[in-house]
C-alpha cells in the first residue's frame, strides 16, 4: 500500500508541476489542484499507513493517528478557498486583457 | 486580564472584521476599524512592556497543555513585533480611510483578517498553527492587492496567488515530513525531539530546509524574488504600506526556527548558502531601485533591499548581530511604508503624470517635498535619521563575522547606489518639473487623513533615531532572550517533558 501512495503521491506531484509551467492560467489552476491532491495524501501518510485502525482511543483496540487527519482536513479547506479565488482572479484577467496568457495585457 | 492577554491582539481585529461583515455601511467600518487599531496599538504597547520583564508567556488555547494543544507565545520579539504590525495597522487604515476603501467591496473586514493573520503569526509557538495564520494573512492579501481593480493589479495578482499556493503546498509538506520524522509540531516540543536519537536526522534536516524554503519565498531572498517588486508596485498605497512588514514575518520565523530548533543540532543548514544569496538580493534590489520609473516602484525595491540586508543576519547566529537586526527590521519597515503612502500623496497632487520619474507632472506642495527629503535621507542609510542608526548597528556587529568584508561592501556600495537612485528620482519629482507646471492650477487639497497618515510614518525616521538608545536596549535584551533556546523549549513544556518520544511516536 505503501507504494501505491507513493507512487499516486509522485505522479499526482509531476503532473502538477507540469501544469503549473504552462502559460494559461486554466492549466495553472488545474496544476495547482493536483498538487494540492498530492500534498493531502502526503500529509495524511505522515502519521504512518495502517488498515482498520479508526482514529480513536479504544481500550485494547488498534488506533491511527488522528493528527494528520485534522490537519488535511484544515489543508483541505483552505486549499479549495485559495483555488477558489485564484479561479475568480483568472476570469476576472480574461475578462480585463481577453486572453488568459499569464503576461497578457502588459503595461509598457 | 494579564492571563488572557496574549490572546487579545488576535480577538480585537477578529471581533472588528466580525462587526464590519454584520453592519455593512462604510462610516461604520471605519469607525470600527479605526477603533479597533487605536485599541491593538496600546494593547500591543502594553503588551510589549509587559514582556520587557523577560518572562516567557505561554498562553495554551483551551488550556490543552503545550505538546497537544496550540500554544501562544510572547516574548520580547513577538511583542515587539505585534506593537510595529499595529502601529503600521492603525496608520495604513487611517490613510485607506479619505477615500480608498469605497473603491471596492469588503475593504475593512478584509484588512482586520490580514492584521488578524499577521498578529498570529507572530505569536504562535506551533508550526500548523504557523502555516494557518499565514493563508489567513496571505488570504486577505490577495484580495487587498485586487482591490479597487484595473488589469495590472489583476495580473500582479495571479502571479502572487499561484507563487503563495505552491508556497503553502511546500509548507505543507514541511509539515508532514516534519510531524513523520519527530511526530510533532509544537517548535518546542520540535527542538527537544531534535536532540533525541532515535529519528531520521536526514529527513528531519530535509524538512527544516523546505521550511526555511518558504519562509525565504515570503521573504523574498535572490531566486524566489521576482514576484515581489512587481506586487508591491502593483498594490495601493496603503496597502503597500501595511504589505511592508509582510516580508518581515517571514524574516522573524526564519530567525525563530533557526535560533529554536536549528541552532542546537543542525547549525551548518544555513552556512555557505544563505548570506551569499542575501547579499545577491541585495544587489538585485540596489540595481532595481536604478531602473524603477516610479516611486511605488523604488517603494517596492526598497522593500525588498531591507529584507535582503536582513536575511544576511540569520545564518550569523549571534545575538548581537540580532539584536542589530531587530531594530534594523522595524526602520526599515516602517520607512519602506512611508515611500508607499508618499508615492501614494504625491501621485495624487501631479495629477496624470502620477508618481512616474518625468519632467510633465505638476510640482506637490512644500510639506510633500520635505517629506520626500526626510524619507529619502532615511531609506538611504544617511545620517542622522533611523536608517543611518541602523545600517550602522548592523554593519558594526556584522565586522566580526566569517563573511563581515563582503557583507560591508555590498551593503555600503548598495546604499551608494540607492542614494544616487533617490537624488536622481527625488529631482524628477521635486525641481524639475517646476517649469513644465508653472501654468498649471494649484492641485486639490489632500485629505487629512492622508496628510496625518504619511507625516506620521515619515516622522518615524527622526523619531526612532532620538529613540535610539532604549529602542536598541529593547532589541538588545529581545535578541538575548531569543537566543536562549533552553529557556524557551522549557518555558514552553514545563521543565521536563513529560513524554519520552518513542511513547508519543504514533
Amino acid at each position: 500500500m505503501e507504494a501505491l501512495l507513493a507512487i499516486a503521491v509522485g505522479v499526482l506531484t509531476a503532473c502538477g508541476v507540469f501544469l503549473i509551467l504552462r502559460a494559461r492560467t486554466f492549466p495553472v489552476l488545474l496544476g495547482l489542484t493536483l498538487l494540492s491532491y498530492a500534498v493531502n495524501l502526503f500529509l495524511f501518510a505522515s502519521g504512518r499507513l495502517r488498515l482498520d485502525a479508526p482514529p480513536l482511543l479504544r481500550a485494547g483496540a488498534s488506533y491511527t493517528d488522528p493528527l494528520p487527519q485534522a490537519l488535511v482536513l484544515t489543508a483541505i479547506v483552505i486549499g479549495f478557498g485559495m483555488t477558489a479565488y485564484l479561479a475568480m482572479l483568472a476570469l476576472r484577467g480574461l475578462a480585463e486583457s481577453g486572453s488568459d496568457h499569464v503576461d497578457a495585457g502588459k503595461e509598457q | 486580564m494579564i492571563t488572557h492577554a496574549p490572546i487579545l491582539p488576535i480577538l480585537i481585529p477578529f471581533a472588528a472584521a466580525l462587526l464590519q461583515l454584520l453592519g455593512d455601511r462604510l462610516p461604520f467600518q471605519r469607525v470600527v476599524g479605526g477603533l479597533a487599531t487605536a485599541l491593538l496599538v496600546l494593547l500591543t504597547a502594553w503588551l510589549a512592556l509587559l514582556a520587557d520583564d523577560g518572562q516567557l508567556r505561554v498562553y495554551a488555547l483551551g488550556d490543552w497543555p503545550a505538546p497537544f494543544g496550540i500554544v501562544l507565545v510572547v516574548d520580547r520579539l513577538a511583542a515587539a513585533m505585534t506593537l510595529l504590525t499595529a502601529v503600521l495597522g492603525f496608520v495604513s487604515l487611517l490613510y485607506a480611510s479619505a477615500g480608498f476603501d469605497q473603491r471596492g467591496r469588503h475593504f475593512h473586514p478584509l484588512f482586520q483578517l490580514q492584521l488578524l493573520g499577521l498578529l498570529g503569526a507572530f505569536l504562535t509557538g506551533d508550526l500548523f498553527n504557523l502555516f494557518v495564520f499565514f493563508e489567513v494573512m496571505l488570504l486577505a492579501s490577495y484580495t487587498l492587492l485586487a482591490h479597487a481593480g484595473g488589469l495590472e493589479r489583476t495580473r500582479a495578482g495571479i502571479t502572487y496567488v499561484v507563487l503563495n499556493l505552491l508556497g503553502s503546498a511546500l509548507f505543507l509538506i514541511a509539515l508532514g515530513l516534519l510531524y513523520g520524522t519527530l511526530g510533532t509540531l509544537n517548535l518546542a516540543d520540535l527542538a527537544y525531539r531534535l536532540t533525541l536519537p532515535g529519528h531520521d536526522q536526514a529527513l528531519a534536516r530535509l524538512a527544516f530546509a523546505l521550511l526555511i524554503a518558504v519562509f525565504l519565498l515570503k521573504a523574498g531572498l535572490l531566486p524566489l524574488s521576482f514576484w515581489l517588486p512587481h506586487a508591491y508596485s502593483a498594490a495601493g498605497a496603503p496597502v503597500a504600506a501595511l504589505f511592508a512588514i509582510m516580508t518581515k514575518v517571514g524574516i522573524v520565523a526564519i530567525l525563530r526556527v533557526q535560533v529554536i530548533a536549528l541552532a542546537p543540532t543542525m547549525p551548518d543548514l544555513l552556512d555557505h548558502w544563505l548570506t551569499a544569496l542575501a547579499l545577491a538580493t541585495v544587489v538585485f534590489a540596489a540595481l532595481g531601485t536604478l531602473v524603477a520609473v516610479r516611486l511605488r516602484a523604488l517603494a517596492a525595491w526598497l522593500v525588498l533591499l531591507s529584507a535582503g540586508a536582513l536575511l544576511v543576519t540569520p545564518a550569523q547566529a549571534s545575538a548581537e548581530v540580532s539584536a542589530a537586526a531587530i531594530y534594523y527590521l522595524v526602520q526599515s519597515t516602517l520607512a519602506g511604508a512611508a515611500f508607499f503612502l508618499l508615492a501614494g500623496v504625491i501621485a495624487e497632487q501631479r495629477g496624470s503624470a502620477a508618481d512616474h520619474f518625468t519632467t510633465r507632472g505638476a510640482s506637490p506642495a512644500s510639506w510633500l517635498k520635505v517629506a520626500f527629503l526626510v524619507a529619502a535621507t532615511t531609506a538611504a542609510g544617511l545620517p542622522p535619521f533611523s536608517g543611518f542608526v541602523g545600517k550602522l548597528m548592523l554593519l558594526t556587529t556584522l565586522r566580526a563575522v566569517a563573511a563581515g568584508p563582503a557583507i560591508w561592501v555590498v551593503l555600503l556600495c548598495a546604499g551608494f547606489v540607492v542614494m544616487i537612485a533617490l537624488a536622481r528620482d527625488g529631482c524628477h519629482l521635486i525641481w524639475k518639473n517646476r517649469a513644465a507646471a508653472a501654468g498649471q492650477a494649484a492641485t486639490e487639497a489632500i485629505a487629512w487623513q492622508k496628510v496625518s497618515a504619511t507625516l506620521l510614518l515619515v516622522a518615524a525616521g527622526p523619531l526612532l533615531a532620538v529613540l535610539a538608545r532604549p529602542l536598541a536596549d529593547y532589541g538588545e535584551r529581545a535578541a538575548a532572550q531569543l537566543h536562549a533556546p533552553g529557556a524557551y523549549v522549557a518555558g514552553v513544556l514545563g521543565p521536563r517533558p513529560a513524554k519520552t518520544p518513542a511513547e508519543a511516536m504514533p
